[in-house]
């Protein structure tokens, strides 16, 4: 039987289970082992799981967490935040967690505060997550009312106080020391690191910063184990995975698969294969800043590492597909002007160059596309490149570019040579 | 003026969460938006007169906001959404559709002030693409065709 945890509360109506529910399907038995369990098993046991961040990035949560300073001569307060940011386009997956079972993250944090010894959570969710932030506080409540969170949480010395701060907006939010940059009423710009924020994050304390999927794994990690994780993945990456398709499939959605499913497998079972009349041309593995796969690709599978060896990354997990109907240079350029506009304008490779970019695809689109634009745009892609930046915006910005000019470079010459659009 | 009771009781509800006075000030200046319809520099003022902050760095930080409107909207703000996904799924013939409609352009409100359309990034809801807000509503795989429909549902 293919085991699903991430989903497996998840009722048919979209409702989400109340504390009740939630406790009569086992919900909160992880939270009473964990805090039975030394911090520093908890941070064994996560790490010998495998477990990798589930927000674009995919350090190991584990080795994260084994840089919070621990014991009595650690600063104080230590922060736990959830990063429920999600705005990197094509990405819809933890809104699905959010919005259709609360309870699971937030035991989940209370397992990571827990190992970590915070004392103060926040949940940074997106302003437009509305639903979401009703669900979330209603269930925050149900869990203080239940003594799972505030002081003495379940009876021991354990306290934790868990607060959601719905954002104002900018993609930038999501970006680790953007967001904390954010919660302190900041403008989201990203922090240089060293120090990281394991060691000086939120007002200069420790803090970890962990995406929604990651923190909904702890509760099955704890309650099954380790190997147990490791062996729900077909790779060595351990875990489920939610998985998502976007764009003219026949059923766009969601699923929960083991890690390493294969392009092929989400794209013709899950989400049915594409829509009549149109062709797959190639995807956005994990969202938008991720490079794209071709039909060459469809049968890797859709983990960390099998990704990184064609080029590519595992991202958000949600694919984008791109079909011979759509203009691979008019999505490119639709991309840079979202990535050149979200821009905080801290760095100058990333306002300047997203934005010559964007205006150079918006040319090509046009028709005043000239002689030497496409290696001017891969100039733009070497520039950006990961060294020359304050953060990941701008080399994630570029690597559907750099991609697209590559594997649809004749589709771009032709808008040169034809000055003008061949699917306008 | 100055901050109405409700404003200060919300926003002072919403310190409790933070360590430092400043932090609270982008929820603040979203509690006003909410009784206000949006960031006046009258409300600039009185926020960061109550937080102990400069009103240039409050409205440096409001001006990074997108959800913080520094300029009147209408009744209704209606975001459509313009990223990759529902960009492949046709927003901008549904963009196109509602600017006609109600005769404004991106970023426009109506002479009547019933709505303000305004572009937004992706809403996470790529599955139902394309995909619009007006206020906290999320409207699902919407037909530009169906526009109108729509709209007459928020007088």
């Amino acid at each position: 039987m293919v085991e699903t945890p991430l989903t497996r509360n998840m009722r048919a109506d979209g409702e989400a289970p109340d504390l009740q529910a939630y406790e009569k399907a086992g919900g909160y038995q992880s939270m009473r082992s964990a805090l039975r369990m030394a911090p520093a098993d908890i941070t064994n046991l996560v790490k010998q799981s495998t477990l990798r961040g589930r927000g674009g990035a995919g350090f190991p949560t584990g080795q994260k967490w084994s840089f919070v300073p621990m014991g009595d001569d650690a600063p104080r307060p230590k922060y736990l935040v959830c990063n429920a940011d999600e705005m990197e386009p094509g990405t819809f997956k933890d809104r699905l967690l959010l919005e259709a079972d609360p309870h699971q993250l937030i035991e989940g944090m209370i397992i990571a505060a827990h190992a970590i010894q915070a004392e103060v959570a926040y949940i940074f969710l997106r302003g437009e997550y509305v639903l979401a932030a009703a669900r979330l506080r209603a269930a925050i409540a149900e869990a203080y009312d239940a003594h799972y969170l505030g002081k003495r949480i379940a009876g021991t010395d354990q306290a934790l106080d868990l607060h959601v701060h719905v954002s104002a907006g900018r993609y930038m939010c999501g970006e680790e020391t953007g967001l904390l940059n954010a919660l302190e009423g900041k403008r989201a710009n990203p922090r240089a690191k060293p120090p990281y924020p394991q060691v000086s994050g939120l007002w200069g304390k420790p803090t970890i910063v962990q995406n929604v999927e990651t923190l909904c794994n702890l509760p099955c990690i704890v309650e099954r184990g380790a190997d147990w994780f490791k062996g729900l993945s077909r790779t060595k990456n351990g875990g489920t995975k939610l998985y998502g398709a976007s764009g003219k499939v026949r059923r766009p959605g969601l699923w929960e698969l083991p890690m390493g499913a294969t392009i092929r497998e989400i794209l013709e079972e899950h989400a049915g294969g594409m829509q009549d009349g149109v062709t797959f041309r190639g995807a956005l593995p994990g969202g938008a800043s991720t490079d794209f796969v071709t039909d060459d690709h469809l049968d890797v599978p859709m983990d960390f590492d099998e990704l990184e060896k064609v080029g590519s990354r595992l991202g958000t997990g949600t694919m984008i597909i791109l079909d011979d109907r759509t203009c691979p240079v008019g999505m490119c350029w639709n991309l840079e002007h979202f990535f050149a506009q979200e821009s905080c304008g801290w760095c100058t490779p990333c306002w300047s160059g997203l934005r010559f970019a964007a205006r150079t695809l918006r040319a090509l689109e046009e028709g005043h596309g000239a002689p030497g634009d496409l290696e001017a745009l891969e100039h733009q892609a070497w520039f950006c490149a990961p060294g020359n930046t304050f953060c990941a915006l701008a080399p994630g910005a570029v690597e559907p570019l750099q991609s697209a000019l590559r594997y649809f470079r004749a589709d771009f010459e032709r808008h040169i040579t034809d000055h003008r659009c061949p699917w306008m | 003026m100055a901050l109405s009771a409700d404003e200060e009781r919300e926003i002072r509800d919403e310190a409790a969460n933070y360590p430092t006075r400043s932090a609270v000030c982008i929820d603040a200046m979203k509690i006003v938006q909410r009784h206000r319809g949006w960031v006046s520099d009258d409300a600039l003022r009185d926020i960061a007169g109550y937080l102990d902050m400069s009103v240039d760095e409050l409205d440096g930080i409001a001006t990074f906001y997108n959800l913080i409107f520094r300029k009147p909207v209408g009744r209704h703000v209606i975001m459509v959404c313009d990223s990759v996904s529902c960009w492949i799924m046709g927003s901008e013939r549904l963009t196109q559709a509602i600017a006609t409609r109600l005769g404004v352009t991106a970023g426009g409100t109506t002479p009547d002030q019933r709505f303000t359309l305004l572009p937004i990034v992706c809403l996470g809801a790529c599955d139902h693409a394309p995909v619009l807000m007006v206020d906290d509503d999320l409207h699902h795989d919407v037909d530009a065709a169906a526009v109108d429909r729509l709209l007459d549902r928020y007088p």
